[in-house]
């Protein structure tokens, strides 16, 4: 603003802030690919002749946390979970939004407050519940993910639903459309942007999560974060170089994602942060 | 249409409507009851009165311990994080070459969860302290500036990006009204920029804030709580006494409460605060 000239010492101060902000993955990356033995001791040593072993690290730990397994779990998990999610509450929200009573207004105030409560204020309560109801596993674990996740989404979705002119479904239901075919055929496209957000929130909430799936599939279906964490603390000596393996294999898909859906993700998450 | 509407109830509402219930509301209730109960498995809960809250406090130390921790944490980050993410917005915001690059690269770490985010710093950290012969573990003071830089890293880019997005709708004639009225770039700073980012500095503060006192994951796996339970938050310790041994699930709901509590305190100051404002304006 002050001052146009692009003044060279900004361009090396944000050099360095880069530099900061990639080191640590990169310090990773390398040492997932130097002896198990080398990498607590010298972890800001390059590889020499007698630490590098290849891609030993990978096989080792991908053999032992099973990881191709719990990619292919956290993907089932993420990926029916959001598609849950915006199918339903965006239905949800825009009954609620436009049947105005005093039962969708306490729905929706019953929504939002949930979006305020800490995981660990149910966390011991929903994790009976789902043992009970026999939701341990990766039908059920999608199921409590969509009853978890709809107050953040109803939130979002209503609030830009309340912005869309009735006219337009009026027009509809004059044409002869009944409330399911004005929701699918006109509400919906309508509700894209929105939804991208919405998916693009849930996602990243329920890719990364650890301590939910833990506590209520850990036992048998072991996502990423849940195996990273089980190769740390589960058994004898810890294994530094599947370690380091592991993280470097659960920051790519994360890193490719971003890459290829930048635009959306950033502005998905300013736009989910102005409202929520 | 509000009438045909009426009976598509079942419809739109029910799916979400259930799965809300057995995964939110009815958890939260029986929470909210257990907190006043001894029990183990649920079905054997005896009610004990508030004598679970009064043993959260006074049983062990290791409650408010967690509690002071947790603030000091939440205050350094989130007045670290703040300043940090608003200067880098005033650069990114310069039109320098390579801006594009720069925000992609300091956005970046957000998108990484907090397991692997603490596995990761946790072999840095640990590689730096091992000149000075100890490790992360050695004194709680490690483990806490560990847990402020690794939060640093991890939202530093995100608040940025909220920050870029307030600066880029400034009023332009404002701060060249200021320019031409002989205001100095410090000047210009305090009293127009910074007033007028006020929407987007009280969503960062209050992201910031939330986000640094729920913290969980990377607490976990950056230092577990260790040495001891110094460097446990309030997060962890809730977990730890109900995981750690049988006898204090009670008292765990009892502390779960209380941290709802207050986030829920948090929550409404925000909502006042941004209310407030809108009424002004």
């Amino acid at each position: 603003m002050t001052g146009k000239k692009s003044n060279p010492l900004f361009i090396v101060i944000l050099c360095i802030a880069t530099v900061i902000f990639i080191a640590p993955v990169i310090i990773v990356l390398v040492n997932s690919f130097k002896g198990q033995f080398y990498i607590a001791d010298r972890p800001f040593e390059l590889p020499g002749a007698d630490t590098f072993v290849k891609f030993e690290n990978y096989i080792n730990g991908i053999r032992k946390t099973n990881f191709i397994r719990a990619f292919l779990y956290s993907l089932f998990i993420t990926v029916f979970s959001v598609t849950g999610i915006l199918f339903f509450t965006s239905m949800t929200s825009w009954y609620i939004t436009r049947l105005k009573n005093k039962i969708t207004s306490a729905l929706y105030y019953m929504f939002v407050f949930s979006m305020i409560v800490p995981f660990q204020m149910v966390m011991f309560t929903m994790s009976k519940m789902a043992n009970v109801l026999r939701l341990d596993n990766l039908i059920g674990i999608v199921v409590i993910y969509i009853g978890f996740g709809s107050g953040l989404s109803i939130f979002m979705f209503s609030g830009f639903i309340k912005s869309i002119p009735l006219e337009i479904e009026e027009a509809a239901t004059i044409d002869g459309c009944n409330p399911l075919q004005t929701f699918f055929l006109v509400i919906m496209p309508i509700l894209k942007p929105t939804a991208i957000t919405i998916a693009i929130l849930n996602a990243m909430w329920i890719w990364n999560d650890y301590l939910l799936p833990y506590l209520v599939i850990g036992n048998k279906y072991k996502t990423i974060p849940i195996a990273v964490q089980y190769l740390q603390g589960g058994y004898g000596s810890r294994d530094m170089g599947a370690l380091m393996a592991m993280l470097v294999l659960s920051v790519i898909p994360i890193i490719i994602f971003y890459i290829s859906l930048q635009k959306h993700i950033i502005k998905g998450v300013v736009s989910g942060a102005v409202k929520g | 249409m509000q009438k045909t509407l009426k009976k598509y109830f079942p419809i739109f509402v029910i799916p979400t409507f259930a799965a809300f219930i057995v995964a939110f509301f009815v958890p939260f209730l029986m929470g909210v009851y257990l907190s006043f109960t001894e029990f183990t498995t649920v079905s054997d809960a005896k009610w004990v009165g508030f004598s679970n809250y009064i043993r959260a406090f006074s049983g062990s130390s290791d409650f408010l311990n967690a509690l002071w921790f947790t603030i000091k944490f939440t205050v350094v980050s989130v007045i670290s994080i703040n300043v940090l993410a608003f200067l880098l917005a005033l650069l990114l915001t310069r039109k320098l070459p390579g801006t594009n690059f720069f925000r992609t690269v300091f956005f970046m770490p957000n998108l990484i969860g907090g397991i692997v985010l603490g596995y990761i710093w946790q072999l840095i950290i640990n590689g730096v302290l091992l000149k000075f012969g100890v490790d992360i573990t050695f004194d709680a003071k490690y483990g806490f500036w560990g847990l402020v830089i690794l939060m640093n890293w991890q939202m530093i880019g995100y608040m940025m990006i909220i920050y870029i997005a307030g600066i880029q709708n400034l009023p332009g004639d404002v701060i060249e009204a200021a320019h031409i009225d002989g205001a100095t770039g410090v000047q210009t700073l305090f009293k127009i920029t910074v007033p007028l980012l006020m929407p987007s500095i009280t969503i960062c503060t209050f992201l910031t804030l939330t986000n640094s006192f729920k913290l969980f994951d990377q607490n976990l796996a950056l230092t577990g709580g260790a040495p001891g339970k110094e460097t446990q938050m309030l997060a962890l310790d809730i977990y730890n006494t109900f995981y750690g041994r049988t006898g204090y699930e009670g008292i765990g709901q009892a502390k779960a409460v209380i941290f709802f509590i207050l986030v829920a305190l948090i929550a409404g100051a925000q909502l006042l605060i941004t209310r407030r404002r809108e009424f002004e304006s």
